[in-house]
């Protein structure tokens, strides 16, 4: 036989060759991107005499966007790792609530209730995972009982200690510590002053502040939403630990026959989790000065909606990082700029139902182009 | 003849009140494709199950290399050079073909001081072995959900020579191919074989096992009939063997030919 026969017979003449473009434009994200173009798209022509698209307007989507990827960057590792994790919502009260007590009513500083809730909160989520590797039970049900027992507990240690729902006071005791303005400060303020000098952005003509940029400075919200979508992603995508991840969601037997350690990658991805509903709840206290019960409610189908939108398949072993910051900027731009277009805010989940239709649609499409399902 | 890599004496194996092996023993030279032959139910699976450490057996002794073994999990069978490949549990679809060939084995690089996982080397490698056992992939990329079945199987064999297996245990690996596939994973079992490695083929095909086979085991209730090497038995005695005598013969008159 000679070689041009051998390279004939073995290349298998029924699998189609793809063009790079092609290639290129096949991959999970490919959900999200169209969905970002779209939702822009849409209120660029809607919305764009609205300040939706001034310094503020951008500061404002942008905000709301990273409070959304913080937690779907969370829940997109932990759903590729295989596993749901429902008590988001009420972690983030409970981590909130957290800090306030320990700080207010029993008088440490806020860098130490900081730290000590962050432990708390990431011992509770290596525990959702314990239960679900211990008893075999879908993450689904073991994370639905601490979504209510977490708001549960927020709400009874609250009214328990202070009467109250909501614990105020927290921004004056973050005066002057050194963690706090981590979670609440904001950097660059000395770039978008110049700015403001120099007359690119706009300032404040009258009041206090009269002279001062609109914009003070980034805040850290934002810098923690892009410090973690490059930490997930070169998690999942360029080490060893991430190729784990997606074994242990794709097929946790397969993968721990040989010897990825499937128990030990769940419990930590649930523990990631926690981590970022931490980031959340603390950033939202030092933003607001004030910790609720009732706050984070509903965050976790929205984490959830977020990485779905993203391309991430709802039973594991696929999904991207970047795909679902996409989702939670969508989700965020759609939820502000109705508010910018002036849209009855009812229509909201219009729109986004819709959305989310649209994404999953495609992404299972492009799904089983890539992995040869049918 | 070459001194067994691993040794079987006298496994037993019970489950409750139910004994799956009361006393089998089998041994296996480098280098010879050793047929595990039985029907369903006779033992084959807890045998191999017990050979790579899923199973502690109730009693008997295991040899390796010579010296007593005592497997705990399947880690420590994998670690010594036991690799088993099951029929379903081979691959993960979803994933890349790179990423399940190198999947617990992961090779790193460091950048400022973290470990990357290493796409090029594993890429390269990856290609490189596919070549070897005669699959020209598209790209290292391609899922394995993309791959047939027989395609599967070799990457999961070829993923266990690579990782320094000298004993290479397949369950089944014929049982959901169809016939281009199964001539294509029996001559990767011939392949692997000639470069030293020993190997456990499950099947209850007799034909499949006389194609690639050196020596032949059938199991029947749990209990060995007897070790037969190439050429010294023939496909009918096999079949007559692996069911049990009697059932078959009258299955047989019925039917009028060889099933």
């Amino acid at each position: 036989m000679t070689q041009s026969q051998q390279t004939k017979s073995v290349n298998d003449e029924r699998v189609k060759q793809r063009s790079r473009f092609h290639q290129a434009l096949i991959r999970p994200e490919l959900g999200g991107i169209f969905g970002t173009i779209l939702v822009f798209f849409f209120f660029f022509l809607t919305a764009r005499d609205s300040g939706m698209f001034s310094p503020t307007g951008v500061m404002n989507w942008s905000v709301v966007s990273a409070q959304f990827i913080i937690i779907a960057v969370g829940a997109c590792l932990l759903m590729i790792a295989g596993e749901f994790d429902l008590s988001v919502g009420s972690m983030i009260g409970f981590a909130g609530m957290s800090i306030a007590l320990l700080s207010i009513s029993m008088g440490l500083p806020i860098w130490l209730a900081i730290i000590l809730t962050f432990i708390l909160c990431m011992a509770v989520g290596a525990l959702n995972g314990w239960l679900v590797i211990k008893t075999g039970l879908p993450s689904f049900i073991v994370t639905l009982a601490f979504l209510f027992i977490l708001r549960g507990l927020t709400i009874f240690s609250a009214i328990a200690t202070t009467k109250k729902t909501i614990i105020g006071g927290v921004r004056d005791a973050a005066e002057g510590d050194w963690l706090a303005p981590l979670f609440g400060g904001k950097v660059l303020a000395g770039l978008f002053t110049w700015m403001g000098e120099n007359g690119w952005i706009e300032t404040f003509s009258r009041g206090i502040k009269k002279g001062q940029p609109v914009i003070e400075g980034i805040p850290m919200l934002i810098i923690w939403a892009i410090v973690l979508i490059i930490f997930g992603h070169l998690l999942l995508t360029k080490t060893k630990f991430g190729n784990w991840i997606f074994a242990s969601g794709g097929d946790a037997r397969a993968a721990s026959y040989v010897g990825v350690p499937v128990k030990r990658v769940k419990i930590l991805m649930f523990m990631f989790t926690a981590f970022c509903a931490c980031i959340f709840a603390t950033a939202q206290v030092m933003e607001f000065g004030s910790a609720g019960a009732d706050r984070g409610l509903l965050k976790e189908f929205e984490a959830i909606i977020s990485v779905v939108i993203g391309g991430a398949l709802l039973t594991g072993g696929y999904g991207s990082v970047i795909g679902a910051a996409l989702g939670a900027l969508i989700f965020g731009v759609v939820q502000q700029g109705l508010f910018f277009a002036g849209v009855e805010s009812s229509l909201f989940r219009v729109f986004l139902g819709v959305i989310l239709l649209l994404a999953v649609i495609l992404n299972t499409y492009i799904r089983r182009m890539i992995t040869g399902e049918r | 003849m070459t001194k067994p890599i691993i040794e079987m004496k006298n496994i037993e194996k019970h489950f409750g009140s139910v004994i799956a092996l009361s006393g089998v023993s089998l041994d296996l030279v480098p280098g010879e494709c050793h047929c595990l032959l039985g029907d369903n139910g006779a033992g084959k699976s807890t045998l191999i199950k017990t050979m790579s450490g899923v199973y502690k057996p109730t009693a008997g002794e295991i040899y390796f290399e010579g010296k007593p073994l005592d497997l705990k999990d399947p880690r420590d069978s994998i670690s010594i050079g036991i690799a088993t490949v099951y029929q379903d549990l081979a691959m993960i679809p979803l994933m890349s073909v790179t990423r399940n060939f190198f999947m617990g084995n992961e090779p790193v690089k460091k950048i400022a001081g973290i470990s990357f996982f290493d796409h090029k080397t594993a890429n390269e490698i990856t290609m490189a072995k596919m070549r070897e056992m005669g699959i020209n992939l598209r790209s290292p990329d391609q899922a394995v959900g993309t791959l047939s079945g027989g395609e599967r199987q070799t990457v999961a064999i070829a993923r266990a020579v690579h990782f320094g297996a000298k004993v290479l245990i397949l369950d089944e690996p014929t049982s959901a191919l169809g016939v281009r596939q199964t001539s294509n994973v029996l001559a990767t079992v011939d392949k692997v074989r000639n470069q030293g490695i020993g190997v456990v083929l499950i099947t209850h095909n007799v034909r499949h096992a006389m194609a690639v086979g050196d020596r032949f085991t059938v199991l029947n209730r749990g209990q060995t009939l007897g070790t037969a090497k190439r050429g010294e038995i023939t496909a009918e005695e096999l079949q007559y063997m692996m069911a049990g005598g009697q059932e078959l013969a009258q299955l047989e008159s019925s039917l009028g030919s060889t099933v």
